[in-house]
């Protein structure tokens, strides 16, 4: 018999029998067989409370009702959940709550959506029946952006309070006073804005009543009237599941599905940053340039002008002279078109995108060590692990929502947690240990990490033996790697480090988190190597809560990178090098494919400014804030002869281009997303477009055939038909198979049920493979002339160049704008306070920020984010590459306080 | 104020009278662990008569606590001040005897005489008035007192007499 077998017990429930599992409660059951029982003070992501009594049912033997969500099932319980007693328990609370709560659901934004107000009319309570009793005067405020609190509507479930603590860790509101006074508050009753509040409206969705709610969806609609469409978030590689609710082909709300596998969870980002969808700046017919203004034309001149340019260049300089920047905003289909115009309609393997720029460096590192570059594990995996290492991941602001998964781990389930980074980033306040490396050596503490392993015996043996290859050139390497040397070398204190190490050689099962302050350095291939030597060389591979696991930044990278959108590979990774490929994809798509490599991002802007490329299309993208060294891309875009940019927005690189195509943003069609756990996942069409906006897939059919080919697809479903053909990993994938919850690939057959772990018993390249790698100091240190260390990165409340994010009213607000975070000791020396100019130079220019004086910051640093156009901070960056994945270091460079 | 000597800046505390260093030496004074918040918020309301928003972000630094923590523990003594105290500072009883004896007439009165809240200070600094539970001198309700002077069998009118002597 298995374990889980004579674990279970039997229970019985309203009469009948029901095996049930260890620590399941009642209300578990109840939820599982559909039978219905109130609760008010329960939400399934909080730990059980047990206060507000409702859910109070009969339980055989005992004197009193047991609240359902509270007690946990014992063998041989007899319970009953509807009662005459309970019946009229239920009602007695439903009126003492009603009587004290102002009765308003005329006009409240709630009504509909309201658990009191359903409870009421179930158990036929009747607020007159109980009144006469003191009342709150609490008035409303609203004065916060994005939410709205009366809390005169509060009954003081406290799932706000708990969810805020519990689940997000902000504590920004709590219970305030005693007895009849008791409110939940912020201190001293401020706004949100003043406290650690972070916007992610986990408050709001847990609300059980019309006390907290989305403050800019008041008066926008009844809760029935609107059209709700399923669809994935829009901003960074999580993949949130979200409900968007549309009136009047307006976006008014979103929300997320209690079932959802964010369980409901969103971040600011995804909750509240919707404006720029509806906003009436959004492009709505093509635009050309026409002197240094733009006039808007006809689709049909647009696409013909393109198709003449085009082919003038193609004729006159070769295919090559053209190249595309496809975008890890579009879709999967989008992706696959784009690469597909590129390579079979132009002919050249020029195409790239924005993941140049963030993960190049883990697809090329993670692909020699184990032959696949994704995140081997799935998000819900870290919630298992024993240990987690967070390295070069801001993971709270960048991918919220696994900042969670995280945190859950750490504070809940007893993992523990190691945070090297240089910032006091949130995670370090939960973290069992923190290594605050300088920025740029983290090949020298992984290195060292792996010494004391093996000095202290806490390599997996059998791992290596087994599973590895290489291992004896890594051992080579490790003995000089001592942690007074690494200590030297990276500020990281030599104990720590020993510390570090044995925290996660130890755990049964531990995962490495990591993201861009990994890989946006000229070593950036390194330190991915690193990684992978550190993972094999505990055997935390091929299992659940293990891994190594990239978090990829926008919404879509993951995707443009598996459809090819990449001047080496084709859909699926399949390489542009191997004549097997290029003959599979070349009869495929009816044509013969270019065998030479195209260039990447920085190589096109490059080769831009010198004359060789004189065509470029770019979908989505923006380089003109987020490429380093902008002021060169700018001079490279100004030397085209022809110049596409398709966008929702005329964006800063949009302003430079001859022709502007208008896209649609992802709540406009159909299609797919694949998220970072490598989950395909729908999106789905919601509003309608603005003005003559086209889906960029339609966009590309459209300019295809313009150009001579014959592109005929009517619907982005019959795209992912032929990407399953022609793709391996996708082979299983279709719109009807992921219409629930996505798939994770591979996922090579239509039988196939997906795969959440990557490598289990086997790498996809046989055996791993070890790469020693020895410490190479950053492209610049700092020097006499500029003797400070730049690094950049995301806040939680903006997003890449803030085309989305800035476009909403109140994100501005919810934090800092065109900020550099310098220490208080720097501070101190250039006599700084918060909120005064402060100007920044290195070898590529100058700007001006605010200074944001903070202790997150340690002395000699200063961070930025990238989002502002008011403070661009890639005008500062060094766009030294990585040799091998050509990505820019945009985590260090030299700067100078003026 | 003195010469800041702080090195954290944090933007909140940068523009106040308050000076962190005392804070942190308040709160050095105790263990570090969440048992030591009362003691140490007594601490800061013995130096500052209140405890300032201020005073309670370092206080929480200090202790690993959340602002929005402390601030639901400061509200529910009713010990602690919130808002800083007037010169003088008028507690209204509202014990069972002085409750029946007419408590609440005077409450009213004062109020709206010095235009406060319960808990308030006047926009003068000069008084800070409060109900509180019995302040045992029962025999003489109904009862305020102003600073250490205690005052009884009032009325309502004879309560604001009083107080517009402590006005000068
Ligand atoms: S929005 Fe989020 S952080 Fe702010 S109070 Fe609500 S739960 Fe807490
Ligand atoms: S505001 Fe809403 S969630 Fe918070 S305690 Fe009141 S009723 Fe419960
Ligand atoms: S965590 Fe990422 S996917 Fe989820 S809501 Fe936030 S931005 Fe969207
Ligand atoms: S839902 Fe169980 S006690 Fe509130
Ligand atoms: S009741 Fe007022 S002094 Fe006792």
């Amino acid at each position: 018999m298995s374990k889980t077998a004579t674990d279970k017990f039997t229970v019985n429930i309203n009469g009948e029998d029901h095996k049930v599992e260890p620590k399941t409660t009642i209300l578990d059951l109840a939820d599982d067989l559909g039978i219905k029982i109130p609760t008010l003070c329960h939400d399934p992501r909080l730990k059980p409370f047990g206060a507000c009594r409702l859910c109070l049912v009969e339980l055989e033997g005992a004197r009193n009702p047991v609240p359902a969500c509270a007690t946990i099932l014992g063998p041989k319980m007899v319970i009953k959940t509807d009662t005459e007693r309970i019946h009229a328990i239920r009602k007695t609370i439903i009126g003492l709550l009603l009587s004290d709560h102002p009765s308003d659901c005329l006009t409240c934004d709630t009504c509909g959506d309201c658990r009191l107000q359903e409870y009421a009319y179930e158990y036929g309570v009747r607020e007159a029946d109980f009144k006469g009793g003191e009342l709150h005067p609490v008035r409303p405020q609203e004065s916060d952006p994005f939410i709205g609190r009366d809390m005169s509507k509060c009954i003081l479930c406290g799932r706000c309070v708990r969810i805020c603590d519990e689940v997000e860790a902000a504590f920004a509101i709590d219970w305030t006073y005693r007895g009849f006074e008791t409110q939940v508050n912020t201190p001293y009753g401020e706004s949100l804005l003043d406290t650690t509040c972070e916007f992610c409206g986990l408050c709001v969705s847990t609300c059980p009543v019309g006390a907290l709610t989305e403050a800019r969806s008041k008066g926008k609609h009844r809760v029935w009237e609107a059209k709700k469409t399923l669809t994935t978030c829009p901003y960074c590689g999580t993949g949130c599941e979200l409900e968007l609710h549309v009136k009047d082909n307006q976006i008014t709300k979103v929300k997320s599905r209690p079932d959802s596998l964010n369980h409901g969870n969103l971040c600011v980002k995804g909750k509240f940053g919707y404006d720029f969808v509806n906003s009436p700046e959004r492009l709505k017919k093509p635009l050309l340039k026409k002197g240094t203004d733009f006039v808007e034309i006809e689709w049909e001149e647009a696409l013909g002008l393109m198709a003449k340019k085009f082919a003038k260049i193609k004729s006159e300089n070769g295919p090559d002279a053209i190249a595309g920047l496809s975008s890890a905003k579009c879709s999967n289909e989008e992706n696959y078109l784009f690469q597909k115009l590129m390579r079979s309609v132009i002919g050249t393997n020029n195409v790239d995108h924005c993941a140049r720029l963030c993960h190049a460096s883990t697809v090329a590192g993670l692909a020699i060590s184990f032959g696949s570059g994704a995140m081997t594990n799935s998000i819900d995996d870290i919630e298992d692990a024993g240990a987690i290492l967070v390295i070069g991941s801001n993971t709270t602001e960048a991918h919220p929502i696994i900042g969670l998964g995280v945190l859950k781990a750490a504070r809940e389930k007893g993992a523990k947690l190691i945070v090297i980074d240089p910032r006091g980033i949130k995670l370090t306040k939960f973290a069992d240990v923190w290594l605050p490396q300088k920025p740029g050596t983290d090949v020298a503490v992984l290195n060292g990490l792996m010494h004391v392993i093996m000095e202290e015996g806490l390599a997996d043996k059998d791992f290596i033996k087994e599973r590895t290859e290489d291992f004896e050139a890594l051992e080579k390497l490790l003995p000089e790697y001592t942690p007074e040397k690494v200590e030297e070398i990276s500020g990281v204190p030599a104990d720590d480090l020993r510390l570090a190490a044995r925290m996660y050689a130890e755990a049964d099962a531990a995962s490495v988190i990591y993201s861009m302050g990994i890989t946006q350095h000229t070593t950036g291939v390194d330190n991915v190597k690193s990684i992978a030597n550190l993972a094999m060389l505990t055997g935390n591979l091929g299992r659940r809560g293990t891994g190594v696991n990239p978090l990829r930044g926008q919404n879509n990278v993951q995707g443009a990178c598996d459809m090819g959108a990449l001047p080496n590979v084709y859909p699926g990774y399949q390489k542009v090098a191997e004549e097997a490929s290029r003959d599979k994809l070349g009869k495929a798509w009816g044509c013969s494919l270019p065998d030479s490599t195209g260039l990447t991002v920085v190589e096109i802007m490059n080769a831009a400014a010198d004359g060789s490329v004189k065509g470029l299309y770019i979908m989505g993208e923006n380089p003109m804030l987020s490429d380093p060294d902008v002021g060169h891309v700018e001079e490279a875009l100004e030397n085209l002869d022809f110049f596409v940019v398709q966008d929702i927005f005329l964006t800063e690189t949009a302003a430079l281009a001859d022709l502007v195509l208008p896209g649609q943003t992802f709540a406009e069609k159909d299609g797919t997303f694949t998220s970072t756990e490598r989950r395909v996942q729908r999106i789905r069409k919601a509003i309608k477009p603005p003005g003559e906006a086209r889906s960029d897939w339609q966009i590309i059919t459209d300019v295809a055939n313009a150009m001579g080919d014959d592109m005929a697809y009517n619907s982005p479903s019959e795209i992912m038909d032929e990407i399953a053909s022609v793709t391996p990993s996708y082979g299983g994938m279709s719109f009807e198979r992921i219409d629930k919850v996505g798939l994770q690939w591979p996922c090579p057959d239509k039988d196939h049920p997906g795969t959440p772990v990557l490598h289990v018993g086997k790498f996809k390249r046989g055996l791993g493979k070890f790469h020693p790698v020895n410490f190479k100091p950053p492209a610049e240190e700092p020097d006499a002339e500029y003797p400070m260390i730049l690094t950049t990165g995301r806040l939680l409340n903006q997003f890449h160049t803030g085309t989305m994010t800035r476009k909403t009213e109140g994100m501005d607000e919810v934090g800092p704008i065109a900020s550099a975070e310098i220490s208080p000791k720097d501070a101190k020396k250039h006599n700084l306070k918060t909120g005064d100019k402060v100007k920044l130079v290195t070898r590529r220019g100058e700007i001006e920020a605010n200074a944001l004086v903070t202790d997150k910051s340690r002395p000699g640093i200063i961070f930025m984010p990238f989002h502002f156009h008011e403070a661009p901070a890639n005008r500062l960056t060094n766009p030294a590459l990585d040799p091998i994945a050509k990505i820019p270091e945009f985590k260090v460079c030299a700067v100078r306080i003026k | 104020m003195s010469q800041k000597t702080c090195e954290c800046q944090e933007s909140k505390c940068q523009n106040s009278d308050i000076d962190c260093a005392t804070v942190k030496q308040m709160v050095a004074a105790h263990e570090k662990k969440p048992a030591s918040l009362i003691p140490v918020l007594q601490d800061v309301q013995q130096e500052y008569g209140y405890l300032p928003r201020e005073a309670l972000d370092i206080v929480a630094r200090g202790l690993n606590l959340s602002v929005s923590n402390i601030y639901g523990v400061a509200t529910f003594y009713k010990q602690f001040r919130l808002v800083p105290q007037g010169e003088h500072l008028i507690k209204v009883c509202h014990g069972t005897a002085c409750h029946v004896a007419g408590a609440e007439g005077i409450s009213v009165v004062l109020r709206s005489d010095l235009d406060v809240e319960d808990d308030e200070t006047t926009d003068d600094m000069k008084f800070t008035l409060e109900s509180v539970a019995c302040l045992g001198c029962c025999s003489l309700a109904p009862v305020i007192t102003v600073g250490e002077d205690t005052h009884g069998r009032l009325t309502p009118d004879k309560a604001k007499k009083v107080v517009s002597k402590y006005a000068k």
